[in-house]
């Protein structure tokens, strides 16, 4: 798992979750609620299906990792990596 | 039947419940929703007679903006539930009417259609409307732990012509206070933004095709479903709702439990009992509701423009429980017929009237007399309803009927439990959903999301901050 990877998994849920937003643009490094109408309902959700899916679990306290797609990417791929 | 464990019991198939059982199931929480009738929907459910099908409850779907508004509460909904707006197959309304005897003030899905009818027919309030709009637009209405105020004096601060008072509040009311006579502001806001800011919308097929949604969504996701099996009691235990008994006769036990039926409802089912908190928080505003279905257009008459019509007589208008069986003086028309299908219509003409009643005055009376009260009032409301239509003659209509029906406080109560008929509840809602058991949670009219759009959102809150926040090791 690359942080590349990871992003494109996040990127992945988002556009499940948010299917109406244009996610071809994304900065990387710019908070995603600031490019996207993300509301903590969605933050949640991208919370949700990360456990869903990957088994990753993100406690509350570390939701603010999740602020840009590089500080997912950063904080995720460990998660990702240390799956056996 | 085996008795069994779900991570979460929810009471009730209607809207909320629905929606709240999708989102638990899809993040894999083991989910049961538990409904006494045979039919899902709960308020806004449909049936059949005589080969026919008609909707109740939903006039329109209310809080419809276009596609590629976002930040509101049907893009809330729809991303939550993940359903494709195109699912839903709304269609947007011609045009609705606030009638009053002397003053009619229209308004459309574009909230400037309404700011010109204000700015013309009320000019001296013209400023005070603007910011009564801006007061709404900021005040955050999804808070669950909003402190309650009057409507009444909210609205004073910027609003000062009683009749422009009365002909804002009289929509607003209609379609979601509990209380009489005035409302909490943070249900206000809601209900302004649902009608006036957001707007109208039905699918062709009415509120069915909603409930085939979230039929669909709640499979998917493995929900279990238990149709014509109510819960009867909600044992307690050490603070907590142990054990759910069943309609017949089964128990389950589940960690969370998820209540639509309304606050006393709920309190009413618990044991030890909680009858006295039931009887402070009672609703008594009820409703009847006249449906006649014509063999014509209502185009064909003149009544082609208006898809809904709120109507008031009276000097003042009164929200409050009739004091006869029916309080004829103010109402709303609905024309389904008159929303914007792109092209078709609905293959009959259909009227529908809504005006507020009085459980007490229907609730006991024996048959014979209540079916003749039933035609009595049908005729009564509808002959009020069409002052504010153009007129058309008696025998035009007769001959165009082709069928009736009605619903009573009594027909309420029968399909919902809703106490008095209480078709929104309880007067003062439990925004957080909290109980005095540390695992029971209401949603639905109780918790106070209003419309159906509303109704769904609380389910989908009530499961978020109760059952899933807490799932990724929040502490409270």
């Amino acid at each position: 798992m690359t942080k590349d990877n990871c992003k494109k998994l996040v990127i992945d849920i988002i556009s499940d979750i948010a299917p109406d937003e244009d996610l071809s643009a994304i900065k990387p490094d710019v908070r995603l609620r600031d490019q996207l109408q993300l509301d903590s309902m969605d933050f949640l959700d991208i919370v949700m299906e990360l456990r869903k899916r990957h088994g990753i679990e993100v406690p509350e306290a570390d939701y603010a990792q999740l602020a840009s797609l590089e500080s997912c990417a950063e904080y995720l791929t460990p998660k990702f990596q240390a799956k056996p | 039947m085996k008795d069994s464990h779900y991570d979460v019991a929810i009471i009730g198939a209607g809207m909320s419940g629905l929606a709240a059982g999708i989102r638990l199931a899809h993040f894999g929480q083991k989910v049961c929703i538990f409904e006494r009738h045979n039919t899902p929907g709960g308020l806004n459910s449909f049936y059949s007679t005589a080969g026919r099908k008609y909707d109740v409850g939903l006039h329109a779907m209310t809080n419809y903006v276009a596609a590629g508004i976002k930040g509101t509460p049907l893009g809330k909904l729809l991303r939550q539930l993940r359903i494709e707006r195109k699912e839903f197959a709304l269609c947007p309304q011609k045009q609705s009417l606030i009638a009053f005897r002397d003053c009619a003030l229209r308004f459309t899905n574009d909230i400037t259609v309404l700011d010109t009818e204000v700015a013309t027919k009320f000019p001296a309030q013209a400023a005070g409307w603007r910011r009564l709009g801006q007061t709404v637009r900021t005040y955050d209405d999804v808070s669950l732990d909003a402190k309650p105020q009057s409507a009444r004096e909210v609205v004073a601060r910027h609003i000062t012509d009683p009749l422009l008072t009365d002909m804002i509040f009289c929509p607003v009311m209609y379609y979601g206070s509990a209380q009489e006579r005035d409302m909490e502001f943070g249900q206000f806001v809601i209900m302004f933004k649902a009608l006036y800011l957001e707007g109208f919308a039905r699918p062709i097929e009415g509120v069915r095709v909603v409930i085939r949604v979230l039929l669909d969504k709640l499979r998917t996701a493995g929900c279990e479903r238990r149709m014509k099996c109510g819960v009867a009691r909600i044992i307690e235990e050490q603070g907590k709702a142990a054990r759910l008994v069943l309609d017949d006769g089964g128990e389950i036990t589940a960690g969370h439990v998820i209540s639509s039926i309304g606050f006393a409802e709920t309190m009413k089912l618990c044991e030890p009992s909680h009858d006295s908190a039931a009887g402070a928080n009672t609703g008594a505003l009820t409703f009847v509701e006249t449906i006649s279905i014509y063999n014509r257009q209502p185009a064909e008459w003149g009544w082609g423009d208006d898809s809904i019509i709120f109507f008031n007589d009276s000097d003042r208008f009164e929200y409050a429980r009739a004091k006869e069986q029916v309080d004829i003086r103010s109402g709303v028309i609905c024309l389904p017929n008159n929303f914007d299908y792109g092209g078709a219509n609905l293959p009959e003409g259909i009227f529908r009237v809504t005006c507020l009643a009085n459980y007490d005055r229907w609730a006991h009376l024996p048959e014979e007399t209540y079916q003749a009260d039933k035609r009595r009032w049908f005729a009564e409301a509808s002959r009020s309803a069409r002052r504010f239509l153009p007129p058309v003659d008696d025998a035009v209509l007769e001959k165009a009927l082709l069928a009736t029906d009605m619903f009573t406080p009594r027909t309420i109560k029968k399909f919902t439990g809703h106490i008095n008929g209480a078709i929104y509840g309880a007067p003062n809602k439990i925004r957080n959903g909290r109980t005095h058991l540390s695992n029971l949670y209401l949603c639905g009219t109780d918790q106070g999301f209003l419309g159906i759009v509303g109704a769904m959102l609380s389910g989908i809150s009530i499961a978020n901050y109760h059952v899933l926040q807490g799932s990724t090791g929040r502490a409270r």
